[in-house]
């Protein structure tokens, strides 16, 4: 669109949507009502926001009885006040013509997305009827739940009430595992989310293989302005040159999947010049000459060929790390499941940040502090005949989730036994798990498939049974119990009524629970009275939090230095620098370098991440973020795609090493990225029919991820191994 | 008298677009059309380009085009703070101000009207920033008077290198971006 403006660009967008009759309700029930600021109709009411998993405190705007806007709550830690922009655009979540509206039950073939509109009893009925069936002929191990965020708290609950281990989510194996896994074998512990990063005090900030700003993590985000602001030192490693790279004082655009060299040579020049924080490494380290010792190879000049970061930036970097510790904080990140080495290299992390000295200390990783807030009680779960499915043998002995993708493999073989049910809430698993085929494959394979969902996603149209739920700004969830800087207690809480027929998340739970004859687990009669009984034995009640939206606990420190616990729950309980439970188990005591497998001659390396506007695939149909951003574009380095042929917004197609061709998507050539590999925001490229606002836009990263690589220590699938060419589209 | 301006710090912006998202809500902006945007400036070669992420809007020019080209007189410079703003009962969508305006800032309204920011003056009326800015979770916008040598807007004009957009076309524009 070379000499379209951008306004011209946009009106052009906004007749295709009429024409393809999808006008949403937003243009009609909150367009007509502009800026009559009838001050006298509104109220203000707090609740937490759900648009990802972080749950920033909001206060929602009602006016004349219908939804305005939303404004984070002042009171809140995480939001400190302000949303980010999915957040603040969560309004659209409510309006969204393309949401579900009624329970239906599946008329045709399983993905075909035939249905029929039936009561919630039906739909229920129809449920617990298989499930008893399934629980008879196989067990109750045969029926898996995947549940992702605290709205799934309450299936979870029914799940272990019905008697099955097998509940994940792709958030273990697909996202933060490898570095829950990798810091706890360090520290005895794990970053948590929200992560225990102090950016706002750090002094020298180091992103590897995370793009804040991008990835919006709202208080992260916040806290990265913040350090920007005060002139924090800013070192961003990464193939493409991120928005975070644009504030940085050293970029190194490193070879992708070399992370690990580059942190073993960091390391390296950090020890052998002495710069590490030697008091902090004596109190607290276990086995610092072993690993010294195995560092002693790992020079910045053998990591050069490796990364094609030179040796001088390796050593200035490293420098620049040591004289501002131990305020220096080595992001962790958060997605970190690329080249199925990841668990160590999330360890590497952890370690560079213990030569730091920055865990424990102010600038780098605080000890995280929360309320103490009793369950309600319920009969004791029963326990399992058999074990989860998805680990077999400890296959992966540092799993410390369920995994998804094992359930899957289980799912596809019948070992160790079979699965024969899905429950699936709220994770699109056709997006979030690598090799759509075989999800696809494992989902012909079941006998019940049911799908929670707000919108009609891609796993929704797989299901037998899909129940729509109420978003958000519609319902109460459990409390938000969150481990944070501070002490505090937060409550989802209804703002404006469900427009059709969905229902809460607790109400679909509870009443399933009720017809598998498990009522005895929910002995409350509402969420009210379940909320009323923990705020209460918390000290605090159900008004109060409905008032304010956040109960503020006392401070407690935070830091080593100010009195917070130095306590690690390794064997050794020391920071282990040098792992004897990676040793027993035949894995590397000190992470070790294995160069990434090349890709096929002239293919790109398919790299993903996140705008700042979209959360997984789940809010391509809002109207206002689909408004921010529609569709995506593959990034292409500008000499590679000059070389192509190719230019800014033309449409290319990829095509996978297997053969997998993707939704056409248009491309972005730009000085902003290496020419060894290419780029996309995850969520895009919706098949499913539902979806009308995001059908067909933009092209899907999860589509062409149909090879993965399996981390070893904990069953992670690491996903950038993926190489793909591109393919002009007339 | 006060002259409203904004001050965007380009090196805490993020590029997010929450300060798009506001508008659209505060302002029931109509579903494809945002009366702010972000634009972002690259320059130089990989692995050494600059970026520029910038938020975007009406400038509220001091000697505003849209107005003086303005038939009906509804595109107009509202008493307070200088901010430009249009009159839909007076405007007939004839476009020239869209011509007009070197920023690409306005557009017609699906009811007619051109359409475009308006600094949110019913929020500043009432002691409020504008929406875009009071959501930012980067803090990068400030927004206030700039003949106040108090403030904090002249505060970061006196302090920070700054930059304008086309200031040759002579528009005065009233959106500063620190570097």
């Amino acid at each position: 669109m070379p000499d379209l403006s951008r306004r011209r660009f946009l009106k052009i967008t906004a007749s295709a949507l009429a024409a393809a009759g999808v006008a949403g309700k937003l243009g009609g029930a909150v367009v007509d009502r502009v800026e009559k600021v009838a001050r006298s109709g509104i109220r203000k009411i707090p609740t937490l926001c759900d648009l990802c998993f972080w749950k920033c405190g909001a206060i929602a705007y009602v006016r004349d009885g219908q939804l305005w806007k939303i404004e984070g709550n002042p009171a809140d830690p995480l939001s400190r006040g302000r949303l980010c922009p999915r957040g603040t655009g969560g309004v659209g979540a409510h309006y969204d013509p393309d949401r579900l509206r009624a329970p239906l039950i599946r008329v045709s073939q399983r993905g075909e997305e035939k249905w029929q509109e039936v009561t919630w009893d039906e739909a229920l009925d129809y449920i617990a009827q298989r499930m008893q069936r399934i629980k008879a002929e196989h067990g109750p191990e045969s029926m898996a739940l995947f549940a992702h965020g605290i709205g799934g708290n309450f299936f979870r609950h029914t799940f272990k009430a019905y008697g099955s281990p097998n509940i994940a989510a792709p958030s273990f194996a697909q996202c933060r595992g490898p570095r829950d896994v990798g810091f706890n074998l360090t520290f005895g512990d794990e970053v948590g989310s929200p992560e225990r990063t102090d950016i706002a005090n750090a002094d020298c900030l180091v992103l590897i293989g995370t793009h804040l700003g991008e990835n919006m993590h709202n208080t992260q985000v916040q806290e990265f302005a913040t350090a920007v602001g005060r002139g924090a030192s800013i070192i961003v490693v990464d193939p493409r040159f991120s928005v975070a790279a644009s504030k940085a004082k050293y970029y190194l655009p490193i070879k992708p999947g070399t992370d690990l060299a580059l942190l073993l040579a960091w390391m390296h020049v950090i020890v052998k010049e002495g710069l590490y924080d030697r008091d902090y490494v004596a109190k607290y380290g276990f086995g610092f000459e072993q690993f010294a010792a195995a560092l002693e190879t790992a020079t910045p000049e053998w990591a050069f060929p490796e990364t094609g970061i030179d040796p001088e930036t390796i050593r200035a970097t490293a420098r620049e790390m040591a004289r501002y510790r131990p305020a220096t904080l080595v992001h962790p990140g958060r997605h970190v499941n690329w080249y199925g080495n990841d668990a160590q290299r999330s360890r590497a992390v952890a370690l560079l940040n213990a030569l730091l000295g920055s865990w424990g200390r102010r600038g780098g990783m605080y000890v995280p502090v929360g309320f103490d807030v009793p369950g309600y009680p319920h009969p004791p779960y029963p326990k399992p005949g058999r074990g989860p499915v998805d680990n077999p043998g400890k296959k992966y002995p540092f799993a410390s989730e369920a995994l998804t993708t094992g359930i899957r493999d289980a799912t596809l073989t019948g070992q160790p036994y079979p699965i024969k049910g899905w429950f699936v809430y709220a994770t699109n698993l056709l997006n979030s798990l690598p090799d759509q085929a075989a999800t696809i494959r494992a989902l012909q394979q079941l006998d019940l498939v049911v799908v929670v969902d707000v919108i009609p996603s891609e796993i929704a149209g797989w299901a037998d049974v899909v129940l729509p739920e109420s978003v958000y700004l519609e319902r109460y969830d459990d409390l938000s119990t969150n481990l944070f800087r501070e002490p505090f207690l937060g409550l989802r809480q209804p703002v404006v009524e469900s427009p059709q027929d969905q229902k809460p998340n607790w109400w679909i739970a509870r009443r399933l629970a009720g017809k598998l004859g498990l009522e005895a687990f929910f002995p409350w009669k509402d969420i009210e009275e379940y909320l009323e009984y923990r705020l209460k034995a918390a000290g605090h009640s159900l008004a109060e939090i409905k008032r304010e939206g956040i109960i503020p606990g006392a401070p407690k420190p935070i830091y080593f230095e100010d009195g917070a616990p130095a306590e690690f729950g390794t064997p050794s309980g020391k920071i282990e620098f040098y792992s004897t439970q990676l040793q027993k188990a035949g894995f590397d005591p000190v992470p070790r370098y294995t160069p990434p497998e090349a890709g096929p001659p002239g293919a790109f390396r398919l790299l993903f991440g996140r705008a700042p506007v979209h959360s997984f695939s789940r809010t391509q149909t809002n109207p206002i973020l689909a408004d921010l951003m529609s569709e995506n574009a593959v990034w292409v380095n500008a000499v590679a795609a000059r070389r192509l042929g190719l230019k800014s917004g033309d449409y290319v197609r990829l095509r996978h090493q297997d053969g997998v061709i993707s939704n056409r998507v248009r491309v972005k050539a730009t000085e902003r990225i290496r020419p060894d590999c290419v780029y996309m925001v995850h969520g895009f490229g919706h098949t499913s029919r539902g979806l009308r606002r995001a059908y067909l836009k933009g092209a899907s990263d999860a589509q062409m991820m149909s090879r993965y690589r399996t981390d070893p220590l904990m069953g992670g699938t690491g996903m950038n191994v993926n190489f793909v060419t591109l393919e002009s589209e007339a | 008298m006060a002259r409203y301006v904004m001050v965007i710090d380009t090196r805490r912006c993020v590029g997010c677009q929450d300060c798009v998202a506001a508008c659209k809500t505060e302002n029931g902006v109509p579903e494809s059309y945002t009366r702010d945007w972000i634009t972002e400036t690259v320059d130089g070669e990989f692995p050494a380009p600059r970026l520029e992420i910038r938020s975007e809007r009406c400038n509220h020019c001091e000697n505003p085009p849209c107005v003086s080209c303005c038939p009906t007189g509804a595109s107009h410079v509202h008493d307070r703070g200088g901010v430009v703003l249009v009159d839909r009962a007076k405007c007939i969508g004839c476009k020239a101000c869209l011509a007009a305006c070197p920023y690409d800032a306005r557009f017609i309204h699906p009811d007619g009207y051109a359409d475009k920011c308006t600094f949110c003056i019913h929020r500043v009326e009432r002691g409020l920033d504008p929406a875009c800015v009071s959501v930012c979770p980067t803090h990068c916008m400030h927004f206030g008077d700039r003949d106040d040598p108090f403030s904090e807007v002249s505060r970061l004009l006196a302090s920070r290198p700054h930059h304008t957009l086309l200031p040759e076309a002579g528009t005065g524009p009233c959106i500063a971006y620190l570097t």
